[in-house]
């Protein structure tokens, strides 16, 4: 899709493709952080922040990876880029809030097995981004999932106070409401789906 | 003579995985795949049997290594010899069917951050020798394939009239299409817990009884 533009990217990507209720990527922090709203929007900020910086750092590797003809290390490479970048956001954050970083707790570690962020740099690889494409589609997965994961935390507040059978709670529950959101997000194709 | 009592726990490990601690049914490990490739039981097949495959060859050397990864390291050590396999899953899949690699796309990748993996490696491989590690994880793979499979089967079925691309109910069958897309999927997966949820309450209620 080369007549694409950055700004059809980052709509796309935050809307009609959302990584979490289109392409079912990073299901378990949207599943296990999505309790509350408080926990829920430093999170989605968190991992916005890694998935940028993890999809800038894997667009050089793979310049340099490709270049010297070792695409099969493309995987680890990633994993660890991802894991020093989850590393640095940690240190960063708890120099200059402390507050933040300990709210955050045992989260931010868990931001590195993601599949939201190893998945960003895996499909812009697999479609041939380029490196503002693919800060666009950084930044577009990262503001969908905060998205999703703020919308469901909202929802999920509002049903902790109504009356439900007891079969249904906890993540049958869960799974219906993203269901319900993923439906209302399709309506959302009309602007075109990423391939 | 010692050997008996270890063939029964084997055998116990192995239904653990399978039932009583079903990955994805009963812990909801590993949702992302689960969900992104059952579109139909072909796909979910393939994918059981590569998280399997990565799954029992890693928790195997990780267990064999157990004495020599420094605690300190270990996840990263383990994450390292994680994607080794997937990408070695990634490229026989490759050679053995396109059209399987094709339609997992990404998501064959993806294995490497299946919580799944790393869970079993760091709760059971790291502990105990590669036998039982190499049983304990077969056991976990299997459940998880029934799993996708379980998924896969009711989503093609009810989304397309088909199972493993065989037309089920003739030409007059209106396909319920939503079940292939995104939406299907949650739902699904909803409806199975839900129906796991209820037998365990209802055992619980026959126990009270």
């Amino acid at each position: 899709m080369e007549h694409e533009t950055l700004g059809q990217i980052f709509i796309i990507t935050v809307l009609s493709s959302n990584f979490v209720l289109a392409m079912f990527l990073g299901l378990c922090p949207f599943l296990g952080v999505s309790g509350k709203l408080e926990t829920a929007v430093p999170m989605g900020i968190a991992t916005s922040f890694v998935m940028l910086v993890a999809s800038l750092c894997s667009y050089a590797l793979n310049q340099l990876l490709t270049h010297f003809d070792l695409e099969f290390l493309r995987l680890i490479a990633y994993i660890a880029v991802i894991a020093s970048a989850v590393q640095l956001v940690e240190m960063v954050m708890k120099k200059f809030s402390p507050a933040l970083f300990r709210a955050l707790g045992i989260f931010l570690p868990l931001i590195t097995t993601n599949c939201a962020v190893l998945g960003v740099a895996l499909f812009q690889t697999a479609r041939d981004y380029d490196l503002a494409q693919s800060a666009a589609f950084s930044l577009g997965g990262g503001v969908g999932f905060s998205l999703a994961l703020i919308l469901m935390a909202g929802v999920r507040e509002r049903l902790n106070l109504s009356n439900l059978p007891g079969v249904m709670h906890g993540t049958a529950l869960s799974l219906m409401l993203a269901g319900l959101l993923s439906l209302a997000f399709m309506g959302f194709g009309g602007i075109g789906v990423a391939r | 003579m010692s050997c008996q009592p270890l063939q029964a726990s084997n055998m116990e490990q192995l239904l653990e995985g399978i039932w009583k601690q079903n990955p994805v049914f009963v812990m909801a490990l590993g949702m992302c795949p689960t969900l992104a490739v059952t579109v139909s039981a072909f796909n979910a097949l393939g994918m059981g049997l590569a998280t399997t495959f990565v799954l029992i060859c890693s928790c195997t050397l990780i267990s064999m290594l157990r004495r020599f990864i420094p605690r300190e390291v270990r996840i990263a050590t383990y994450i390292v010899i994680i994607a080794t396999f997937v990408t070695l899953v990634d490229y026989i899949i490759q050679a053995v069917s396109l059209a399987l690699y094709e339609a997992l796309g990404a998501f064959i990748q993806l294995i490497v951050v299946n919580c799944i993996i790393l869970g079993r490696a760091e709760a059971h491989a790291a502990n105990n020798p590669p036998l039982s590690a190499l049983v304990n994880a077969l056991g976990m793979g299997i459940g998880f394939t029934i799993g996708l499979f379980a998924l896969g089967s009711v989503r093609e079925v009810l989304g397309a009239g088909k199972l493993f691309g065989i037309s089920l109910f003739g030409e007059h069958f209106q396909p319920w299409v939503v079940m292939v897309l995104p939406p299907g999927g949650f739902f699904v997966l909803g409806l199975w817990l839900l129906f796991f949820a209820w037998l365990a309450k209802r055992k619980e209620a026959q126990h009270g009884a």
